[in-house]
């Protein structure tokens, strides 16, 4: 059915529909196809129709609404919610109540969401599959035999399988903008700074970033203008007046130069997604856009700067699990056999990897042949994207190499990693970049980046909204997401 | 680089966390793979580069010297594995 | 063989701020536990620091007092290591850029100054605190933890190993504490562990230039301690090093009831922090005009305020160290004085009177019951003549009990001093009928024989007499006999 928060507003406001109503049929929905997604780790059924009849109250009342209000969402369990469980689909945080909001959260009380519960992931948001999560995995709306990507896969798999219209997710390196891909939706992940990170479970904190995962680029700018914005309590949230996104929503890229880094499409991305990436770059041209070459060369090394630099801040990030004040805990003697028992029990065997490797390359003796060497590397490729942007305005690339692989694919860890190539670069220059729907391959979508300078959140969107508003056959409803 | 089962032992040790014998030989070979990998960083010069720990520069973001108001004490114990008398509650350090 | 000690001494000394360092809650000594906390410094999940900007501005204005030079570019780095008192299992503090660094302190002992170098200054966060429950952290059962310590904001302040005697490091803990107390930063009260100090301490035989091993002697909570613990840690080195032995580089803990160190056993890894730029904080950026700010309203410091008093007061070196050791007593000396109260004697008094009322009562010169109004008041009757130095020092406790004026209370109890000539003249004409022995001593030539006959009259007129005026009338009427 396509359903979408700008559509679902104007429903709201003409009174077609109470938000009650739209809260109980995605309820009832989810009930349906749930069983087969596993989307949500928690559901939040009674609170969601106390938001949805708090917003009815308002329409009832005459009073305007914001663009979100009273349309269920879905909110990554790793963004924590006063009163609420929140696990970051970790046994170590099965049973942890957050005693505090999210600055994301607040932003969003303050636009009347509705939240129809928390989205599964990837164990600490480490993986791309949602294969690492401690409740099992999450299925692909498109195919169940497919993943739905991650680690913001529950939230991708919950608006594409139509149990809610829009969901948040974070990305660290690359989980927000790859399930997107995965599950035919869009993707946003902001530019690192431009939304709060207070409150979102710390993976990488040089890295991380919450963004919206959504039907369409106009739903994207309209969750992204309520989540930006500067909190001064995130010491990296960066101080601006706030935006209107949607004023990027204009279906135009006349003049506008989009770069095309070779180094994005090297050997492992397979040929339908160059094949798609190519068509799209056909269109911009046809549309006005000029299209320019560029290299970024340092792309190349992008997975091994973020698998020295994730992991190495991942190890001191989740050194606080360790069953003393909070989460999960195992008994032991002393104390030190308690920590040991807590965690070895408490994390799942990706998230133990790479907290070894991240104590590996920090330690005394391999610190400045991986860590700092890795820090060093990132400033070349930072510098590599700012001059590619005095070339262009926007740039584009693939989300993945392809389409979703299917469960148990990957056996290697190091192989799995590889995936990554085309999202890593992004988070570690902290760009805004967007993924959207630019094809299908056997049935399940493919996805394209489009990439900003810092702080261009509307110039992608612009780019995006264009290519979106002139390729409707792409915007499809996955077959679970039909109501 | 070949990490050895000593060094995972150690880095285990580092991170309080425990291997059966067969984990162990497993991370021996998926740590020593991806570490391998990684050499290829040593493919550039980076003498004169300055290591870059923050995605997007900022300076001096700093607060006033204000008190809010603090956690009740049962807030603060409200996820306590164990507590006595207001106290978190610990096995022994020794 | 002849051993020397070779002292560097790590001082922490927390910052007296409103709140932490990292989030915004009290940092306030004696509270409730677990109840001056949040999810920042209880380190929740998804939690972030906040750099308190009173923190920075006293770290610089410590560095300033201590002759360093203060970076104009500095960063916060994460120290990992497993302790239950820290909530994250890190500790936010600064490794390779420091805030502070080449500073020194100039330090006397037996009237010679020498300069201790230091290293740097670098801001951190304190841990929480442990009770445990049994006798000691051996043998207890299990262990509380309480964070409201949490967070406070620490300066560490790091020696170069430039001390070679326990009384040295001791004069530096000293003028160090006085350094940071007159800046306004810190309370410095080793006892409640706002300044705290572990000492490394190595020995070499006299002459030789390469440093012995050292070790780490921390748990050192009074100044009392850093004393008896230095000396304690040279003496055993010295005893290994002479009987052949060699000394095993480790962090020993001071035993205060034994007075011994103690090798900490320990089956952690060797210590490797894995320290790492802090990714939640942003590094900062000290401009010349920020630090120039600072330095103008920097008070007037230990050294400088001695060289004052002795130019100004004419106390001598001892003296003026003594009040200006203190920044509580300096001011404290400073309103006797500017109340009307004689300089030398108000040092006296400070050092003998007051010193021993403070010290039977447990409390700080800044909580005196007696003021140093009304005790410029009790001196100024002595310099006038009207009561005895000995009468004042009984009215002293009666102020200290009563807080009545020292005027109240000689007027109630009459101890005005008897200054008439005509009845002083009576007194000592009695004295020397009742002493023909103590007289005849007097006139064969022995002087000490007046003391005794002074010592009488004034007993006699329970202290009231004036004793310079019988001092004079005495030798008079003896000489003319």
């Amino acid at each position: 059915m396509g359903y979408t928060i700008h559509e679902l507003h104007e429903k709201l406001i003409q009174k077609e529909i109470s938000s009650v109503e739209l809260t109980r049929q995605f309820i009832a929905h989810r009930q349906q196809v749930e069983g087969d997604i596993h989307a949500f780790l928690s559901v939040n059924d009674e609170e969601a129709l106390k938001q949805a009849a708090a917003v009815d109250a308002k329409i009832a009342a005459g009073e305007k609404i914001a663009a979100l209000a009273g349309i269920p969402g879905a909110i990554k369990d790793n963004i924590v919610i006063r009163g609420q469980k929140c696990t970051a689909a970790s046994r170590m945080l099965e049973n942890w109540t957050s005693p505090y909001d999210a600055g994301v959260i607040e932003r969003l009380e303050a636009n009347d969401y509705v939240s129809v519960g928390k989205t599964n992931m990837d164990e600490f948001a480490m993986g791309s599959s949602t294969e690492n999560s401690y409740f099992g995995p999450s299925m692909n709306p498109w195919n169940t035999e497919y993943v739905p990507g991650g680690s913001s896969g529950g939230s991708a798999a919950a608006v594409a399988a139509g149990e809610a219209v829009w969901a948040l997710g974070s990305d660290t390196g690359g989980s927000i903008r790859q399930p997107a891909s995965f599950c035919g939706l869009v993707g946003l992940k902001p530019t690192y700074g431009l939304v709060s990170r207070y409150g979102l479970i710390a993976f990488s904190s040089s890295l991380d970033q919450i963004g919206p995962i959504t039907r369409d680029v106009t739903d994207a700018a309209i969750v992204l203008n309520a989540i930006a914005g500067h909190d001064e309590r995130d010491s990296t949230s960066i101080p601006m007046e706030k935006a209107d996104y949607t004023e990027a929503l204009v279906n135009d890229v006349k003049g506008m130069k989009i770069g095309v880094p070779e180094e994005f499409f090297g050997k492992g991305i397979k040929p339908e997604t160059r094949e798609a990436i190519e068509k799209a770059i056909a269109f911009f041209k046809e549309a006005g856009a000029e299209i320019v070459p560029v290299s970024i060369p340092h792309i190349k090394s992008g997975v091994s700067v973020y698998y020295i630099i994730a992991p190495a801040e991942a190890s001191s990030n989740l050194a606080r699990y360790d069953g003393v004040s909070y989460g999960f805990r195992a008994p032991g003697d002393n104390i030190v056999d308690m920590y040991i028992n807590t965690r070895t029990q408490g994390f799942g065997k990706e998230v133990k990897r790479r907290i070894m490797l991240g104590n590996y390359v920090l330690s005394a003796g391999y610190y400045d042949a991986y860590y700092k060497k890795a820090l060093k590397v990132r400033r070349l490729l930072k510098e590599d994207f700012d001059r590619a942007y005095e070339q262009c305005d926007v740039l584009i690339a693939p989300s993945a190499s392809g389409t979703a692989f299917k469960f148990g694919a990957f056996s290697d860890p190091l192989s799995l990693y590889m995936e990554d190539i085309c999202t890593v670069p992004v988070n570690l220059a902290g760009l805004p970049s967007i993924s959207i729907p630019a094809g299908f391959h056997n049935g399940l979508p493919l996805g394209m980046q489009i990439i900003g300078p810092a702080l261009g959140e509307k110039k992608i969107l612009r780019a995006a909204y264009t290519f979106e508003q002139n390729h409707p056959e792409f915007t499809k409803t996955a077959p679970k997401g039909e109501m | 680089m070949k990490i050895t089962a000593e060094e995972v032992k150690k880095v285990a040790l580092l991170s309080r966390l425990s291997f059966t014998d067969k984990e162990i030989e497993e991370l021996e070979d998926s740590m020593s793979g991806i570490l391998t990998y990684m050499e290829e960083l040593n493919q550039y010069d980076t003498e004169n580069v300055a290591p870059m720990a923050h995605a997007v520069e900022q300076f001096n973001v700093m607060r006033e010297d204000k008190p809010h108001t603090s956690f009740t004490n049962e807030q603060a114990l409200m996820n306590a594995p164990e507590k006595e008398d207001g106290y978190f509650k610990v096995p022994r350090i020794i | 063989m002849k051993y020397e000690a070779v002292i560097g001494l790590e001082v922490h000394t927390e910052l007296h701020t409103a709140t932490k360092i990292f989030c915004n809650c009290k940092t306030s000594f004696g509270a409730d536990p677990n109840t001056n906390v949040c999810p920042v410094c209880l380190g929740l999940p998804g939690v972030l620091p906040v750099l308190n900007k009173k923190v920075l501005e006293f770290a610089v204005r410590a560095g300033l007092a201590l002759n360093c030079e203060i970076s104009r570019f500095s960063k916060f780095d994460r120290k990992n290591y497993y302790y239950p008192d820290l909530p994250k299992n890190f500790q936010t503090s600064q490794f390779d850029l420091p805030i502070c660094e080449h500073g020194y302190l100039d330090v006397e002992v037996d009237g010679e100054v020498s300069r201790i170098r230091i290293t740097r200054a670098h801001m951190e966060e304190d841990a929480g605190k442990l009770v445990h429950h049994g006798s000691s952290i051996t043998t207890a059962d299990y262990s509380l933890v309480d964070y409201n310590r949490t967070g406070t904001p620490l300066l560490e302040i790091v020696s170069e190993p430039d001390m070679r005697s326990a009384k040295q490091a001791v004069a530096y803990m000293e003028k160090m504490r006085a350094i940071l107390q007159y800046c306004g930063i810190s309370d410095c009260r080793m006892e409640e562990g706002s300044l705290r100090c572990d000492a490394n301490v190595s020995v070499r035989p006299v002459g030789q230039k390469e440093l012995g091993t050292k070790t780490e002697i921390k748990n050192i909570n009074s100044f009392k301690g850093v004393e008896r613990a230095i000396e304690y840690e040279a003496l055993r080195q010295a005893e290994i090093l002479e009987a052949g032995g060699t000394i095993k580089q480790e962090t020993r803990t001071w035993d205060e009831n034994e007075g011994v160190t103690k090798s900490m056993r320990s089956k952690e890894e060797a210590n490797d922090y894995r320290y790492f730029p802090e990714p939640d904080l942003v590094p900062f950026t000290v401009s010349d005009e920020y630090i120039e700010n600072i330095r103008k309203t920097l008070p007037e410091l230990p050294d400088a305020r001695k060289a004052r008093y002795m130019e100004s007061y004419g106390l001598s070196a001892y003296d003026a160290a003594y009040v200006t050791s203190d920044k509580d007593r300096a001011d404290f000396f400073e309103a006797m004085v500017k109340a009307g109260a004689d300089a030398k004697e108000a040092c006296n008094w400070l050092m003998g009177e007051l010193a021993g009322k403070l010290s039977e009562n447990g409390l700080e010169i800044k909580d005196s019951k007696v003021t140093p109004e009304a005790m410029a008041e009790l001196l100024k009757l002595i310099t006038k003549g009207t009561i005895s130095g000995k009468i004042a020092k009984k009215i002293f406790p009666e102020m200290w009990e009563t807080g009545k004026s020292a005027e109240t209370i000689v007027k109630e109890q009459g101890l005005v001093q008897i200054s008439d000539t005509g009845a002083l003249e009576a007194m000592v004409d009695e004295a020397i009928a009742e002493n023909p022995k103590a007289v005849a001593d007097f006139k064969s030539g022995n002087k000490k024989a007046m003391g005794a006959m002074i010592g009488q009259i004034m007993k006699k007129s329970h202290g009231k007499a004036n004793p310079r005026m019988v001092s004079g009338i005495l030798i008079k009427k003896l000489q003319a006999l």
